[in-house]
């Protein structure tokens, strides 16, 4: 896209997309931590993920006052307009993200006699294929590109259905073993975390569409 | 080129293949739009891009100028406006304008608004005047402010003012349609939000075209905006798409900053 003419606006939107980006590294990383420290029963780096989220959440700050201030003062129209709109939706998305891979996190404590647990050795996939969603979404957004938005929205169903060939696989596992119920409740928990960031993952799609092209992606179901 | 895509409804004025030339420098190349009556329709784009020359034919303002030359044809409700047969006067009645600077006579802010309609013949005796100025005044915003006071000289006013009466003397002979040639450049903020409010009103009468150079203006006050560049029409639709989806790259280069 050629420059604005007055070269503080591209600044002031390079800042904002730069901040976005931050935020999806830090969204992944959290994914990816919390999930390590889930397996492998790492308490501290759980507590690390928890800690590094208020991070996540100043970012979050900092873009919306960042929108406000560039809609207030620039009055951005059509591209721009729809690119910092975007952002401010994104920011709070991802910001959600963050919170289920905290939710995760937090869960590590609780679960008991790793080594018995099958659905265990599940989650890790799970979580790949939604981080990379994230990873994805975000790369997606910095090149303006719709067409690997597109694809982040496809390979949602992948979560979902690992999602659901987790809930199965738990749901046996307690009905074989009611002495792991408690444990298993917590991975069911993490599963649901996952399939929510896909969700979330697939809302920033159609947003990165939408400031790409002013449209929605029309043929895949909302 | 590009044509109408939204308007379903009998358009008040047409223009088909629409080119002005000063001398043997084209300055509109076949311009072809549709303009609704009832709504307000905004012609913006950079200086020297057409849209004021565009504004003037469509009440043969262009005339006045010696080395101007108009060709294709604009309709007003299905009349050829640039037939050998056309009251030039008669259509300017009919198709009001308004410009940049306000330009009351120096007369009495009544004579201002009373001379259209006198010279035209829309009032009979003082009291069908005073009510036909009345009238105008009102629609325009301005009786309230000069009620008392309208046997003072109409330049007296401030500009914001001297503009509502430049819009009451277009709208007392009972115009069809309103050109505005930047009607707010010369005025304050507050002077200009009154005259977009009084727009927003006029428009259930008339169809309103504005040029201006504010994008914000545009998509304040229009419900249809066109943008020219170079000459061309690069493109025309609902101002709300104009503004935040716009299909031409040089539209959305112009509108976000980008141009040149």
């Amino acid at each position: 896209m050629v420059d604005h003419t007055v070269k503080a606006f591209d600044e002031d939107i390079t800042r904002l997309r730069g901040l976005i980006a931050e935020m999806g590294g830090l969204a992944e990383l959290a994914i990816q931590e919390a999930l390590e420290a889930l397996i492998s029963g790492d308490d501290e780096l759980g507590q690390q993920v928890v800690a590094r989220d208020k991070k996540l959440d100043m970012l979050e700050s900092e873009v919306d006052a960042m929108a406000v201030r560039l809609l207030a003062l620039r009055a951005p129209m059509a591209g721009d307009l729809r690119e910092i709109i975007a952002a401010l939706k994104i920011a709070g998305v991802v910001e959600r993200i963050g919170d289920y891979a905290k939710n995760i996190a937090k869960r590590v404590g609780r679960i008991e006699g790793r080594s018995r647990f099958e659905p265990l050795t599940l989650l890790p996939a799970m979580g790949e294929v939604a981080a990379e969603m994230v990873h994805d979404v975000l790369t997606a957004y910095a090149a303006r590109d719709p067409v690997l938005a597109r694809e982040v929205i496809e390979r949602d169903a992948k979560v979902d259905a690992f999602y659901d060939s987790l809930f199965r696989n738990l749901v046996s596992h307690m009905v074989e073993n009611p002495a792991t119920i408690s444990s298993a409740a917590q991975l069911l928990f993490v599963a649901r975390n996952l399939e929510r960031i896909g969700d979330h993952a697939t809302n920033v799609a159609e947003m990165v569409h939408f400031a790409a092209v002013g449209s929605y992606p029309t043929d895949i179901e909302r | 080129m590009v044509t109408n895509p939204i308007s379903n409804a009998e358009p008040k004025m047409r223009a088909r293949d629409v080119s002005v030339y000063y001398g043997t420098k084209k300055a509109i190349d076949a311009v072809s739009i549709d303009i609704p009556t009832e709504y307000v329709t905004a012609f913006i784009g950079p200086s020297g891009c057409g849209k004021s020359t565009f504004l003037r034919t469509l009440n043969r303002m262009n005339d006045t100028i010696a080395s101007a030359r108009v060709e294709g044809r604009i309709e007003l409700d299905g009349e050829d406006i640039y037939e050998s047969g056309m009251d030039v006067v008669q259509l300017r009645a009919r198709v009001g304008m308004v410009f940049q600077k306000p330009n009351p006579f120096p007369k009495s802010i009544y004579e201002n608004v009373a001379y259209g309609p006198r010279i035209h013949g829309f009032a009979e005796g003082k009291a069908d005047l005073d009510a036909v100025v009345e009238r105008s005044l009102r629609r325009a915003g301005l009786w309230e402010e000069v009620k008392d006071r309208l046997e003072d000289s109409g330049t007296a006013l401030s500009g914001g003012q001297q503009q509502r009466l430049c819009i009451a003397r277009a709208i007392a002979v009972e115009p069809e349609v309103i050109l505005m040639d930047e009607p707010c450049s010369a005025l304050d903020p507050i002077a200009t939000a009154k005259i977009e409010e009084l727009i927003d009103e006029l428009r259930g009468r008339y169809a309103i075209v504005i040029v201006t150079h504010s994008m914000q203006q545009a998509a304040r006050v229009s419900q249809r905006t066109a943008f020219f560049h170079l000459g061309h029409m690069v493109e025309y639709g609902e101002t709300s798409q104009i503004f935040t989806t716009p299909r031409e790259t040089r539209t959305q280069d112009y509108i976000t900053g980008r141009y040149g």
